[in-house]
C-alpha cells in the first residue's frame, strides 16, 4: 500500500489541460496551490480556501470541484482542467467566453474563471441547460462585482450561441 | 434629458472591456500571480484571540527551531523600526499595525512569521506561546462612552477620541416652531462588501539606499502613501508603493492593506529578503477593515403638511480599537449631505467617535451613506405615517427643488445639478409604481405579507480631500493649514510610431478604466479605439500622481476620465498646429477622425494621425514656433468647487451628486418569515454616462452588495468580544438565487463641475437599497423597529406573535433568544452510585479529576482548591490541546460546590462556572449541575455552528465520567444513552 | 489557511485501511471526498496524523439492493448517488433531499458516508437516515457491527464510530407502496446548512418526522395520524422536546416555530403523497 510520509514531497502524477504533469509535493498541498504555484497555472483563483467562494473551481475527471478542498496526495492520476484550457485557440475565445466578454459578464474578473469551469462542465453534458439549472450551478459562486444578472445572460448567451453551432454543423 | 453623443460615438457606448480577454484566459496578473524574486520568503500573522487583554509574554523559541524559518517578528521588534501610525484627530493615542502589550480586538496582530512557504510558516506560528491577562472588553458604542466602561486607550482617559457638535441655521427656533417633532433610534450594524480576492502584499526592503518598495493591491487613497512613508521613517521617495495590474474587487476595502504593507516591509527589512503575504480568508473577515457601526438619533422638525424645516442628528460612530486613517473619514464624508436629497434648512448635528474591542475600520462602498440613509429614509417613512400623508408625497414635498441648482445644502454641499422630483416621477412612470400598488392590494386580499419600500438619496463623489479635516476644529484648522480639492492626473503620451498611450492613478479593482479611457481619448484623438492603449498600474516611483489618487469615492468617470479628456483636448490642440502647418489651414479648421488629421472644409487635404504624432520625435525642428511637443502630456485637475470647510463648518464634502430614487415590493412568506424581493426599481441622475454597460455593472454590483447588508450580511461579535462571522458560511455574501435583477433607469443631467458631465454612480445602491428594503418590510410588517440584517428569524420576531407555550412542563429553561451571543447555559443531573461524600472527595482529589476531566493529560495540584491541566479537547476531527485552570470555590461539604474552569490553546479559549449539587436518593448520589460557559477566539469565528455542541459534548463527558468513575460505571449501550442524556440536559 | 502536515496511505483492500485504523486509532482518518475534512484541516482545526484514502476502493464504490435495503458504499460521492438511475424510485425522499446538499461543485466530490460520519446537525443526509430507520456499517479490524440510525449521531460531530472503526456502508431501506414522502428545508441562503429541515415519512398507519437542524442531531418522532389540532399539538411539543441552537443565523424560538409551521407542510405533503 503506498505510503506517503508526511515530511517529504511525494510525486503526483497527473493530466493538466491534456498534458501529463509530475510534481514533487508535500501531501498537504492543495491542489489550488499545486496548480498556482508548482505549475504556474495561475488562472485559477482563491478566494476562501474553505470550499464556498468557488472561485477555485476547476474541472476533474470532467466535474466542477473545489480545487482548494482537494489535497495533492488525492489528485494522483486524475485529469485536471482548467479555465486555461477553455480556449479553442490562443487567438480565440470560446462561445462561453466570449459571451463573457459581450454581456459584461465579468468586472474584476477574479471570481470568472471558477465560474468558466462550471458552467463549461454543464454546458458539456448539458448543452441546453435552462435557466434554473444555470442558476443551480452558479448557485456555488460568489461574485463580489456584477450582481449575477450578466453572468446569467452570459451562460443564456452561450447556450443559444451553442445551440447554433450545432444547428450549423448538423 | 440627454446630451449629444461625439460624432465618433465612442464616449457613451457600451464597447466590450479591453481588460476581458485576459481575464476570461486565466491570464490576468493579480498580485499572488505576480513573478517574484526566488529568495522570496512568506509571512503568516499570529492573532489575538482575544477582544482585550494585556500580553504578559510572548515565547517565540520553537517557532525559530523550526526548518525554513527566518524570521519571528514581535509588536517591539516593529516598533523598534517604526512609527505609530499618524491619527487623523488631535488625541493622545498611538496606533501600531501590530499589538505591542495589549491587544484590542479579535484578530489584532501580535507576531509575524516569516518562513520559506506559508505552509512552514504556519507551521511555525502554531508555536508562538503568548499568555494573555483578559480585561474586560467594551463592544456597544453606547456602552463605550459609560462612566464606568472599560477603557481601550488609557492615554485617552475616555473610549470618545473626537467630539464635535454643529449648528447650521436655527435649529433650535426651528424645533420650538414646529408643529411636530418624530425622532429615530437606530443601530446600524456592521458589514464589509467584502472582495472575492484577499490583501496581497510584496516588500522589499534595500539596505544600500534605505529604501522600501512595495507591491500591494491597495486601492487608494494615496494620501495613505504618506501615513505609511511616516510610520516606515522614510521620506516619500524611499517608499516605493506599487500596484499590480489586475485587482480582484476591492470596494474600499483594500484602503486597508496599507497596515500589512508596513508589517511586510518590515518583515522584509528583518528576514533580508522580499517577503509576501498573501492574506487568507478567515483573517480578512476578521480583521481586514470593516465598516462602521453607528447609533444614530435623528430628530426632525415638522409641519403639519410634512415638510421637515430642521434636523437633529446624534451619532455615535464605532471605529473599532484604533482610529486607522482616514478615520473617521466615514462620519464625515456625507458632511454636506446630512440633509440628503431634501432642502432642510436647519441642522444640528452632535458626532462622537468611540473606540470598541472590534476590528478597526476604513474605506467601505457606500461610505458613510448607509449610516445616514437608513436613518433618514426611515425616517421619512414614519413621518407620512404618522401625519397620515401618502410617503412619496412626504418626500416630494421636501425635495430640492428643480429651480434651485446649483443648491447648497445647509451643512454646505454644493449640489451641483439633477432635477430631483422629475427623476422622481419618471421613477415612477417608467417603473410601473401604480401596477406595483396593484400587486400589493392583490397580494395582501390573498393575505399574503406584501409591502412598498421607497428611498431617496443624493449620492455623492469626487471627495474633497479636505472634508476629513470637519473633524477639527476651526482653530486646529487654522494651525494645520488648510486641506482642500482632489487632484486627478492623467497622462498621454505618443510614441514614435505615433502609437498613443494613456497613463492614470486610478487604480481600478474590476470597473474597467482601461475600456473607458480608450473610449474618451481615442474618441478626442480621431484614433480607433483598438490604437489607445491605457496602463493602470500604478508606480509612485515613476507614475504622476497626488494624494486624491487611486479608486474611491466613485470618482473615476467624473474626475479621472474628465482629466484624461482635459490631457487630450491638449495634445489634440497641438497636434492641430502642427498638422495646420503641415495642411496649409488654420488649426482652427483642423479635425480628426478615423486616423486622420483633416482639413474640415476640404477632408481630402488630409495627413496620418501617426505621422503628425510622430513628428514631436523624429523632427522636433519641424515643430511651429510656440507649439511644444506631442510626446507626453501630463494634466492635473482639481475642482475648484472643493474647498476647505468655511470657519461655520460648512463643507462641500463632494464634487458631484447624483440622485437616486428607489422603490421595492417585497413579499414575506408568513411561514417562515423569509423575504422574496418581487420588484426593484432603481432611477439614478449619474450626469453623463460613459458606458451604460459599465454604469448598470455598478449599480447591479452596489444592489448585490445591498442585498446582502439589507438580509444577510453582518460582522457579528459575542458579547464576549469573540468574532463569530469568521468564514463564508458565516459572512453570508448573496449568490445568484438571493440577488433578483433591479429595474435600472437613468435621468440624466450633467454636472457643470466635471470635464465630461459624469457623476459617480458606483456606491449609490449601497446607500439606497438597505433602506428602501427596510421600508417595504416595515410596509409589510407594520413594524417600526427594524435592524438590519433582516434574516428570517428577524422578520419571524416581527410576524409571529406569542410562542405557543409547551404542554410539558420544561425540565430547563430554554435559550434565550440571543444570536450572536457565544455564551452556553445547561442543567442537568445524574445518578451514581456512590454515596455523597465518597463523590466529594473524588471532586478534590487531582487523581480522580485527571481521570474525569475529558481529554486531561496529567492534573497538577496547585493548592487544595486550585488544579491545572493539560488537556485535548475535541468533538470529531476537531482537536485542540489547552492548558486548563480548574478553582473549587463555594463549597459545603459534601453538598454543593462551585467549579470555575478556564482553558486557552491554539484553537481558542473558553471558561465556564458550573455548580454541583449533591443529593443523596436511596444510597445512591443524584448529581445535579448547572452550568455558564463562554468560547472564544478561532473556534467561535470559524466553528460557531459547532460550537455549542461541542462543549455540550465536553461539558458533558467530564459529568458521565465522574459518574462512570463514582461507580455508575454501565455497559457500552447504557453509558452511551447516559452522555446523550447529560448532552441534552435530559434524564 | 494551510493544511498541517499528515502522513497519507491508499490501502489497496480493506484489510489495509483498518490494520491501519488499528495501529493509528484516534491519529487517523479516513478521507474520501474530503468535503467536511479538508476545510478543518485548512483551518487547522483537526491534526490528523495519518490520512487513509479509500477511494481507490472497488467494494465500497456501489449502491446496490439487497433485501429491501439500499446500500451505499463509503466511496460513493453524493453526485453518483443523484445520477444513480433507480433513485427517485426506491428512494424518493433521498431523491427530494440531495439536492439541498451544498452545491453541485460539492456534491461532485462529497460522499454519502462522509456526510453522515461527519454528523453535522443541520446536514440533509443524516436527517435522511434518521427519518428512514436506515442503519450504518461499521467495520474494524476485530468485528462488523450495523447500528441502527438511531443510535448512530450521538451530538454534534459525535457519533458511534469507535476508534478503530469505519463506516463501510449506509443503508436506506426501500421506499414502500402506499408510503409518502417529504423534504422541506429552510436556510439562509441557497446551499447553506438548514437552519431547521424537516423529513417525513407517512404511511396508512403512522407518520414519522425527523428534524434536523435544531438539535445537535437530527432527531425523529412519531405523530398522531389527524391533520389538526392534535397534529400542532404534537408538532408544539416537538419543538420544545428539541434543544433548540440559538446562532449566528438564528434564534432557538425561530426554529421552534418553523419545527411548528415547516414541520407541518411537511406532515402533509407526505400524507398527501401516499398511494
Ligand atoms: S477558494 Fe476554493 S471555494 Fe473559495
Ligand atoms: S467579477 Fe469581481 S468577483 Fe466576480
Amino acid at each position: 500500500m503506498p505510503q506517503l510520509a508526511a515530511d517529504t514531497k511525494h510525486r503526483v502524477a497527473f493530466h493538466l489541460n491534456g498534458r501529463k504533469v509530475e510534481v514533487l509535493a508535500e501531501n498537504r498541498m492543495l491542489l489550488s496551490d499545486l496548480l498556482r504555484h508548482e505549475l504556474g497555472a495561475t488562472g485559477t483563483h482563491v478566494g476562501c480556501e474553505h470550499g464556498v467562494c468557488g472561485a477555485c473551481t476547476v474541472q476533474v475527471d470532467g466535474a466542477p470541484v473545489r480545487a482548494c478542498l482537494i489535497l495533492a496526495a488525492q489528485i494522483d492520476g486524475a485529469d485536471v482542467r482548467t479555465v486555461e484550457a477553455l480556449t479553442p485557440t490562443a487567438q480565440q475565445l470560446s462561445p462561453l467566453q466570449a459571451a463573457f466578454r459581450e454581456k459584461h459578464g465579468l468586472q474584476c474578473g477574479f471570481c470568472t474563471p471558477g465560474i468558466l469551469m462550471t458552467l463549461d462542465a454543464l454546458l458539456t453534458t448539458r448543452p441546453d441547460a435552462s435557466e434554473q439549472e444555470i442558476r443551480e450551478h452558479l448557485s456555488g459562486h460568489l461574485c463580489r462585482c456584477t450582481g449575477y444578472a450578466t453572468i446569467v445572460a452570459a451562460a443564456l448567451a452561450a447556450v443559444e450561441e451553442i445551440r447554433k453551432e450545432q444547428k450549423y454543423n448538423a | 434629458m440627454t446630451i449629444n453623443l461625439q460624432r465618433a460615438g465612442l464616449v457613451g457606448r457600451s464597447m466590450p472591456r479591453v481588460e476581458d480577454a485576459a481575464l476570461l484566459i486565466g491570464r490576468g496578473r493579480y498580485i499572488d500571480d505576480l513573478p517574484t524574486r526566488r529568495d522570496t520568503a512568506h509571512m503568516v500573522v499570529l492573532r489575538s484571540p482575544h477582544a482585550h487583554a494585556e500580553i504578559r509574554s510572548i515565547d517565540v523559541s520553537k517557532a525559530l527551531e523550526v526548518e525554513g524559518v527566518h524570521a519571528v517578528i514581535t509588536g517591539d521588534d516593529v516598533a523598534a523600526l517604526t512609527r505609530s501610525l499618524t491619527v487623523g484627530v488631535k488625541a493622545d493615542v498611538e496606533c501600531w499595525p501590530i499589538a505591542r502589550d495589549r491587544v484590542r480586538y479579535v484578530g489584532e496582530p501580535v507576531a509575524l512569521v516569516v518562513a520559506d512557504t506559508r505552509y512552514i510558516a504556519e507551521d511555525a506560528l502554531d508555536l508562538i506561546a503568548v499568555e494573555y491577562d483578559m480585561l474586560p472588553v467594551v463592544m456597544d458604542p453606547e456602552a463605550a462612552l459609560q462612566e464606568d466602561a472599560a477603557l481601550l486607550h488609557p492615554s485617552l482617559g475616555s473610549n470618545c477620541i473626537a467630539e464635535r457638535s454643529f449648528r447650521y441655521g436655527d435649529p433650535e427656533s426651528a424645533f420650538a416652531e414646529a408643529k411636530h417633532r418624530f425622532a429615530i433610534d437606530v443601530s446600524y450594524p456592521r458589514n464589509s462588501c467584502t472582495p472575492i480576492e484577499t490583501y496581497g502584499v510584496i516588500a522589499e526592503y534595500d539596505p544600500g539606499e534605505d529604501a522600501y518598495d512595495v507591491t500591494a493591491n491597495f486601492q487608494g487613497p494615496f494620501s495613505i502613501h504618506a501615513v505609511v512613508a511616516l510610520a516606515l521613517k522614510v521620506p516619500g521617495n524611499r517608499m516605493r508603493l506599487r500596484t499590480p495590474p489586475d485587482s480582484g474587487g476591492s470596494f474600499g476595502v483594500k484602503q486597508g492593506v496599507f497596515v500589512y504593507a508596513i508589517l511586510a516591509a518590515v518583515a522584509a527589512r528583518v528576514s533580508g529578503r522580499p517577503v509576501k503575504w498573501i492574506e487568507d480568508r478567515l483573517e480578512h473577515l476578521m480583521a481586514s477593515v470593516s465598516a462602521t457601526n453607528r447609533a444614530t438619533r435623528l430628530e426632525a422638525a415638522v409641519e403639519a403638511d410634512g415638510r421637515i424645516t430642521a434636523l437633529r442628528w446624534d451619532q455615535i460612530e464605532d471605529c473599532g480599537a484604533h482610529l486607522r486613517a482616514p478615520e473617521p473619514a466615514t462620519l464625515y464624508r456625507m458632511h454636506g449631505n446630512m440633509t440628503g436629497a431634501y432642502a432642510i434648512a436647519n441642522v444640528a448635528i452632535r458626532n462622537r467617535v468611540v473606540l470598541t474591542n472590534k476590528t478597526p475600520t476604513g474605506l467601505n462602498r457606500g461610505f458613510g451613506g448607509p449610516q445616514i440613509y437608513y436613518p433618514l429614509e426611515r425616517l421619512m417613512h414614519r413621518i407620512a405615517d404618522e401625519l397620515g400623508i401618502d410617503r412619496l408625497e412626504v418626500i416630494r414635498r421636501n425635495l430640492v427643488p428643480s429651480d434651485a441648482f446649483p443648491y447648497r445644502t445647509a451643512t454646505g454641499a454644493l449640489l451641483d445639478s439633477g432635477d430631483y422630483a422629475a427623476a422622481l416621477d419618471t421613477a415612477l412612470a417608467n417603473g410601473n409604481f401604480d401596477e406595483l400598488i396593484e400587486r400589493r392590494r392583490q397580494a395582501r386580499a390573498a393575505g399574503k405579507l406584501y409591502g412598498i419600500g421607497l428611498a431617496a438619496a443624493v449620492e455623492p463623489s469626487v471627495s474633497n480631500m479636505g472634508y476629513i479635516t470637519t473633524a477639527l476644529t476651526p482653530e486646529q484648522r487654522a494651525k494645520a493649514g488648510p486641506k482642500n480639492g482632489a487632484q486627478a492626473v492623467a497622462t498621454i503620451s505618443i510614441d514614435p510610431l505615433g502609437a498613443v498611450t494613456v497613463k492614470v492613478a486610478s487604480v481600478p479593482q474590476g470597473q474597467g478604466h482601461r475600456t473607458v479611457l480608450a473610449q474618451v481619448v481615442a474618441e478626442r484623438l480621431g484614433i480607433p479605439f483598438k490604437a489607445v492603449r491605457v496602463n493602470t498600474e500604478l508606480d509612485t516611483a515613476r507614475d504622476a500622481w497626488s494624494i486624491a489618487s487611486g479608486n474611491y469615492s466613485s470618482r473615476f468617470a467624473a474626475a479621472v476620465a474628465g482629466t484624461a479628456r482635459l490631457a487630450a483636448d491638449r495634445i489634440r490642440d497641438r497636434l492641430a498646429e502642427i498638422a495646420a502647418g503641415q495642411l496649409n489651414v488654420e488649426a482652427s479648421q483642423v479635425d480628426f477622425l478615423d486616423g486622420r488629421i483633416f482639413d474640415r472644409l476640404n477632408p481630402d487635404n488630409s495627413i496620418s494621425f501617426n505621422r503628425v504624432a510622430a513628428t514631436s520625435h523624429w523632427a522636433p525642428g519641424m515643430l511651429p514656433e510656440g507649439t511644444d511637443h506631442t510626446i507626453q502630456e501630463t494634466v492635473f485637475w482639481t475642482p475648484e468647487q472643493l474647498e476647505a470647510p468655511t470657519s461655520k463648518d460648512g463643507i462641500n464634502s463632494s464634487l458631484c451628486h447624483g440622485f437616486i430614487f428607489d422603490f421595492c415590493g417585497i413579499e414575506i412568506d408568513p411561514a417562515t418569515g423569509a423575504v422574496r424581493i418581487d420588484k426593484y426599481v432603481t432611477m439614478h441622475d449619474c450626469g453623463r454616462v460613459l458606458h451604460p454597460a459599465m454604469v448598470e455593472g455598478q449599480v447591479r454590483g452596489a444592489f448585490a452588495q445591498a442585498v446582502g447588508a439589507a438580509l444577510f450580511e453582518e460582522y457579528a461579535y459575542g458579547q464576549d468580544g469573540s468574532f463569530l462571522s469568521g468564514t463564508l458560511a458565516d459572512y453570508l455574501i448573496p449568490t445568484v438565487m438571493e440577488v433578483p435583477d433591479p429595474v435600472i433607469l437613468h435621468y440624466e443631467s450633467p454636472s457643470p463641475f466635471t470635464p465630461l458631465g459624469a457623476k459617480g454612480v458606483g456606491e449609490g445602491n449601497c446607500m439606497s437599497t438597505p433602506v428602501c428594503i427596510a421600508n417595504a418590510i416595515a410596509d409589510a410588517t407594520g413594524a417600526i423597529d427594524i435592524t438590519l440584517p433582516l434574516s428570517p428569524g428577524r422578520i419571524g420576531d416581527l410576524i409571529f406573535g406569542e410562542e405557543k407555550p409547551s404542554s410539558q412542563p420544561q425540565t430547563r429553561t430554554p435559550n434565550k433568544s440571543s444570536s450572536g451571543q457565544r455564551q452556553l447555559t445547561g442543567q442537568g443531573s445524574a445518578t451514581v452510585s456512590a454515596s455523597r461524600q465518597t463523590v466529594w472527595d473524588m471532586l478534590l482529589d487531582p487523581a480522580t479529576l485527571e481521570a474525569i476531566i475529558p481529554g486531561a493529560h496529567g492534573v497538577e495540584r496547585v493548592s487544595a482548591t486550585h488544579f491545572r491541566a493539560d488537556v485535548t479537547l475535541g468533538v470529531g476531527p476537531v482537536k485542540g490541546r489547552y492548558r486548563a485552570e480548574i478553582k473549587l470555590s463555594d463549597m459545603v461539604e459534601p453538598e454543593a460546590v462551585t467549579l470555575s474552569g478556564s482553558t486557552q490553546g491554539a484553537l481558542g479559549f473558553g471558561n465556564g462556572v458550573g455548580r454541583i449539587t449533591l443529593r443523596e436518593a436511596d444510597g445512591k448520589t443524584i448529581v445535579g449541575y448547572s452550568y455558564e460557559a463562554g468560547i472564544g477566539g478561532k473556534v467561535a469565528s470559524v466553528g460557531g455552528r459547532l460550537l455549542d455542541g461541542a462543549a455540550r459534548v465536553v461539558i458533558g463527558q467530564f459529568f458521565q465520567a465522574l459518574a462512570r468513575h463514582a461507580g455508575g460505571g454501565t455497559p457500552h449501550g447504557g453509558l452511551l444513552s447516559r452522555l446523550k442524556a447529560l448532552l441534552g440536559g435530559r434524564s | 489557511m494551510k493544511p498541517p502536515a499528515f502522513d497519507f496511505v491508499r490501502p489497496e483492500g480493506m484489510e489495509e485501511v483498518l490494520e491501519t485504523l488499528h495501529l493509528r486509532s484516534s491519529d487517523a482518518r479516513i478521507i474520501a471526498g474530503g468535503q467536511s475534512l479538508v476545510p478543518m484541516l485548512n483551518m487547522r482545526l483537526a491534526r490528523p496524523g495519518v490520512l487513509v484514502d479509500i477511494t481507490g476502493l472497488r467494494n465500497l464504490q456501489s449502491i446496490h439492493e439487497v433485501r429491501g435495503e439500499v446500500v451505499i458504499g463509503a466511496a460513493v460521492r453524493q453526485a453518483e448517488l443523484e445520477a444513480w438511475p433507480h433513485l427517485r424510485r426506491k428512494l424518493p425522499l433521498l431523491a427530494q433531499a440531495i439536492r439541498w446538499i451544498g452545491h453541485v461543485q460539492t456534491r461532485a466530490r462529497g460522499t454519502v458516508c462522509g456526510s453522515v460520519a461527519h454528523a453535522d446537525p443541520s446536514a440533509e443526509l443524516p436527517l435522511a437516515l434518521i427519518a428512514l430507520n436506515g442503519s450504518v456499517r461499521l467495520a474494524s479490524q476485530r468485528s462488523k457491527r450495523t447500528v441502527p440510525a438511531a443510535d448512530f449521531f450521538l451530538g454534534m460531530m459525535s457519533t458511534a464510530i469507535a476508534e478503530g472503526e469505519m463506516i463501510e456502508a449506509v443503508t436506506f431501506p426501500v421506499a414502500e407502496n402506499g408510503t409518502g414522502y417529504a423534504f422541506r428545508e429552510i436556510g439562509r441562503r441557497h446551499g447553506d446548512f438548514a437552519i431547521v429541515a424537516c423529513a417525513a415519512v407517512a404511511d396508512k398507519t403512522a407518520t414519522r418526522l425527523a428534524i434536523g437542524g435544531v438539535d445537535d442531531h437530527p432527531r425523529q418522532f412519531d405523530l398522531p395520524q389527524e391533520n389538526g389540532d392534535e397534529l400542532d399539538d404534537a408538532l408544539n411539543d416537538i419543538a420544545w422536546a428539541l434543544n433548540a441552537r440559538d446562532d449566528l443565523h438564528a434564534s432557538g424560538r425561530y426554529r421552534r416555530e418553523l419545527v411548528r409551521r415547516l414541520g407541518r407542510e411537511t406532515v402533509l405533503e407526505a400524507r398527501s403523497c401516499r398511494n
